[in-house]
């Protein structure tokens, strides 16, 4: 009997596993020009940019749905069992919290616009643009690991969320300080107090994606685990 | 010979409960070996599901735990089989009553041509468990009901059983089964002749039955054996590659070679 464990014997079952890999992938790609675009407009103010990302969200939506209508394709198909079927529902759950990260861009956009209205710079413009770019590498990272079946990269990511719910919470600080100090600067902290956890959600479901690297690579479930959790689960894996 | 070489079943094929125990078992039909050895235990009130592809030894295995395999002369079965500890092996031991007590189910219904009532009364009869017609009678209902059938037959018990459609040809055969107090039934693909609608029958009956049973069935539908069993046992040329929890070997399997066979990756 000859044996290639790469791919099945059906071909399109193969095409159809790619398929939804591929596409979730793109719209990881839309996503993550979202966030980083979204990013960008807060810290340079440009309210064009701010535009076009909640113009898009639409786009995310629509991947989304469509994404999770191939994966239930391929469970009423398929019925795919071990690897293959924690791909699907990996897929499933990734695409999920891709969408939501979509959501967090456009918050981030449309409070960029009020924000903007008072004034091109604001407080805080430090956090923001170093949260922004953190979360940005987390999206990218936990795509990547997805992509390669990297445990290791995938953990990475979840180390990286602990480091952005600490800075959050000292541009919180930060914020309430200024609030104290001139009560004028209200309306725009909170404005930026929004932002800031629009980004720091978009670190959660970054990691949530990293969740479902582990689930897919190991069978392990390590949603609501904590990070010495996740790594002795990755250490069984070895 | 085996492409793998002194393999070790991996995951769990021993349990604490066993009510058959196979041990270093090997299967040869003349020269050829079919089996190499396979140690698992069948723990009681449990479903057992055997997979593998065709040619894997599966079957093999499965007519080996009630001596099926004795009617073909050039068998032979080397290691040790115990039924509640005693190797049904063993010379002094009877192969009437045993297969009796470790029944069968073949994939393909096969009820004697006779009515309905003479295929249940039969087994009872010929084994003298039953000493009056009301006994009888009172075995025929009991075996009917457990099979799910003695609704749809109770107005027809004297029409032949070849009469039946296929799915209650099934349920004929496994209260046929029933009836002569089985502690163990043997499975070989019952449902593959099957429509979906009588093989959801059986698969309703085969979860009713392990209250009172210990049931090992070998099956080419992996989404029955995942719907049935509670352990599922992997056999690939001969070898008994892994046994795992069912839920267990159809999301995480331990092999490879398990992973591959269930996610169709043979070629």
């Amino acid at each position: 009997m000859e044996m290639n464990f790469d791919q099945h014997i059906s071909g399109q079952f193969n095409a159809d596993l790619e398929a939804i890999r591929n596409h979730m992938m793109s719209m990881g790609g839309l996503v993550e020009r979202q966030v980083s675009q979204a990013v960008k407009a807060i810290c340079t103010g440009d309210t064009n940019l701010a535009d076009e990302v909640i113009r898009r969200e639409d786009e995310v939506d629509k991947a989304e749905v469509t994404i999770d209508h191939e994966c239930t394709q391929i469970l009423v198909r398929r019925q795919p069992a071990a690897s293959d079927l924690r791909m699907v529902l990996a897929v499933s759950r990734v695409v999920r919290d891709l969408e939501r990260i979509g959501d967090e861009a456009s918050k981030i956009a449309i409070h960029t616009l009020e924000v903007t209205d008072v004034s091109n710079s604001h407080i805080c413009q430090q956090s923001v643009r170093y949260m922004g770019e953190e979360v940005i590498k987390m999206i990218s990272g936990a795509l990547d690991a997805f992509a390669r079946h990297d445990i290791h990269g995938a953990i990475d990511v979840v180390r990286n969320d602990k480091l952005v719910d600490r800075q959050y919470a000292s541009a919180l600080r930060e914020l309430i300080t200024y609030m104290m100090e001139d009560p004028r600067s209200i309306g725009q902290a909170i404005n930026i107090v929004w932002i800031l956890r629009a980004i720091e959600r978009i670190g959660d479901h970054a990691r949530n994606i990293s969740e479902q690297v582990i689930y897919l690579v190991s069978g392990h479930d390590v949603r609501h685990s904590t990070l010495t959790e996740i790594e002795e689960a990755a250490q069984q894996e070895e | 010979m085996s492409i793998i070489e002194n393999h070790e079943t991996v995951g769990t094929p021993f349990c604490s409960n066993p009510k058959l125990s196979a041990r270093d078992v090997g299967v040869f039909y003349g020269d050829k070996q079919a089996i190499f050895d396979v140690s698992l235990d069948i723990g009681s009130n449990e479903v057992i599901a055997l997979i593998g592809p065709s040619g894997c030894g599966k079957s093999t295995f499965l007519r080996s735990l009630n001596r099926m395999n004795d009617t073909i002369d050039i068998c032979r079965v080397t290691g040790e089989i115990l039924l509640d500890g005693e190797n049904i092996y063993d010379p002094k031991v009877d192969v009437v009553p045993l297969r009796a007590t470790v029944g069968m189910v073949f994939q393909k219904p096969n009820p004697f041509p006779k009515s309905i009532y003479d295929n249940i009364s039969y087994g009872p009869r010929i084994h003298g468990l039953a000493s009056s017609r009301v006994d009888l009678d009172e075995i025929v209902e009991r075996s009917l009901q457990r099979a799910g059938l003695w609704t749809e037959v109770k107005d027809r018990l004297h029409s032949p059983g070849t009469g039946l459609s296929g799915g209650q040809q099934q349920r004929l055969c496994i209260a046929r089964t029933i009836a002569v107090e089985p502690e163990v039934i043997l499975m070989d693909e019952p449902c593959s002749a099957l429509d979906p609608i009588a093989t959801a029958k059986i698969e309703e009956l085969i979860d009713e039955l392990r209250e009172n049973y210990t049931i090992a069935i070998v099956t080419h539908s992996m989404q029955q054996a995942a719907r049935v069993s509670q352990r599922t046992a992997y056999f690939h040329l001969g070898q008994l590659i892994e046994v795992n929890n069912t839920d267990m070997v159809f999301t995480t399997p331990e092999h490879q070679l398990t992973e591959a066979y269930i996610t169709g990756r043979f070629g």
